[in-house]
């Protein structure tokens, strides 16, 4: 039950995007297509999954048996980078189809601060493993959610008569803050 | 380009996050009060021209495959550096802003900045780029912290500045109040842009 309330929270409560305010670059930068939008998704998905796994091992095998929790930022950002760019050259040469669809959003998720603050999210909240796992999952899943829903409003957006000075990011933020509205009203499900 | 004009640009032509559209996160997160926006932008200005330099000097010796890979590891050395400082003498802040700090690393930013302007070059102009870009930051990070403060919490830099009878409009200190915020400040700075006959607006 707790496990199913984590998930939930996760997911609509605590929003990465809508209530953290993490990837909010993506978020505005990559969502005026569903199906890119849908690319972004998974490919953050799968980075916060391996890189959450990564630098939890990294922090309670390496950092703090060391007393180097300090660096925790640098080692963590370092990690990301490198997972990155392994996956890229793993998914290019083993997948090709995998690669096609993810591709081009790998290197951009390097500065997404969604990944890296999940991961930081992890040891924040002193997360076991297996917890852990599922918290990171479900919060990328929560990325995904918000940045597909929000694509398929902004291509709805296009065919509407917007004042010219509002047009582009402006419109794209004030709508963001309608959604967020929405998920505000998950609230009261999970403490 | 002189260092002057570097330095003025960050307060208009390049103020983020309404010009360049970047730097989003800390700029939705942190600006529930004008006081968070101001400690955030210092700390984003102090990475920003050290970085800025530290690119511009290492411009010739960084190869061009790992170039992000070397700025991260510039910029992830400074943020370090703010987040201990900040931890021994802005302790409440420091608890505030949480894991915000940290993710200086990933303002776009920075890289952008170091990428776009201090790797191509002297050092001097980019530091001056980066003061520039970091203040005017730091101003708009005053500006929404402050609407949000005033409108949300009824104070400013925690100070009263309604009387008694004013009920907080508690939505703005909220995270839709953050994106409402940001949208329509971007609204009205495109406006203004189109009145004075730039062309402007963001995709």
């Amino acid at each position: 039950m707790d496990l199913l309330l984590l998930v939930i929270g996760a997911i609509f409560v605590n929003n990465v995007l809508l209530a953290q305010y993490l990837g909010n670059c993506p978020f505005c930068g990559v969502s005026k297509k569903l199906d890119t939008a849908a690319g972004m998704g998974l490919a953050v998905i799968f980075v916060a999954v391996l890189a959450s796994v990564l630098t939890w091992v990294a922090h309670y095998f390496v950092l703090v048996p060391l007393d180097l929790e300090y660096l925790q930022t640098l080692v963590f950002v370092l990690l990301i980078a490198a997972l990155v760019q392994l996956v890229e050259i793993f998914l290019k040469k083993k997948s090709q189809a995998l690669y096609r669809s993810l591709g081009i959003y790998l290197p951009l998720i390097t500065t997404n601060c969604a990944v890296l603050g999940i991961a930081l999210l992890n040891i924040k909240h002193e997360l076991d493993f297996a917890t852990m796992l599922i918290y990171a999952t479900s919060s990328a899943a929560g990325f995904a959610l918000a940045i597909v829903l929000f694509a398929g409003v902004r291509e709805r957006l296009l065919l509407s008569p917007v004042p010219p000075a509002m047009r582009g990011t402006a419109i794209a933020l004030v709508t963001a803050g309608v959604m967020s509205l929405a998920f505000l009203g998950f609230a009261g499900m999970v403490e | 380009m002189t260092a002057v004009r570097a330095l003025t640009h960050g307060f208009w032509r390049n103020l983020p996050p309404f010009r360049l559209v970047l730097g989003l996160c800390p700029a939705l997160a942190i600006t529930t009060a004008a006081e968070y926006g101001l400690g955030m932008g210092l700390a984003v200005t102090f990475v920003l021209v050290f970085s800025n330099a530290l690119v511009s000097l290492l411009r010739r010796v960084i190869p061009d495959e790992v170039r992000i890979a070397s700025f991260i590891v510039v910029i992830a050395t400074l943020v370090v550096l703010v987040e201990l400082a900040m931890k021994a003498y802005f302790y409440p802040l420091s608890r505030t802003l949480g894991i915000y700090v940290p993710l200086i690393v990933v303002n776009c930013i920075i890289l952008g900045r170091a990428e776009a302007f201090a790797s191509r070059n002297p050092v001097l102009v980019s530091a001056a780029d980066g003061l520039g870009v970091g203040l005017g930051y730091t101003i708009s990070l005053i500006v929404v912290g402050s609407l949000r403060e005033i409108l949300g919490a009824g104070t400013w830099f925690g100070r009263p500045v309604f009387g008694d009878g004013f009920e907080p409009f508690g939505f703005m200190v909220k995270a839709p109040g953050a994106f409402l915020c940001l949208g329509l400040l971007l609204g009205v700075m495109n406006a203004w842009s189109r009145r004075r006959g730039e062309i402007f607006v963001q995709t």
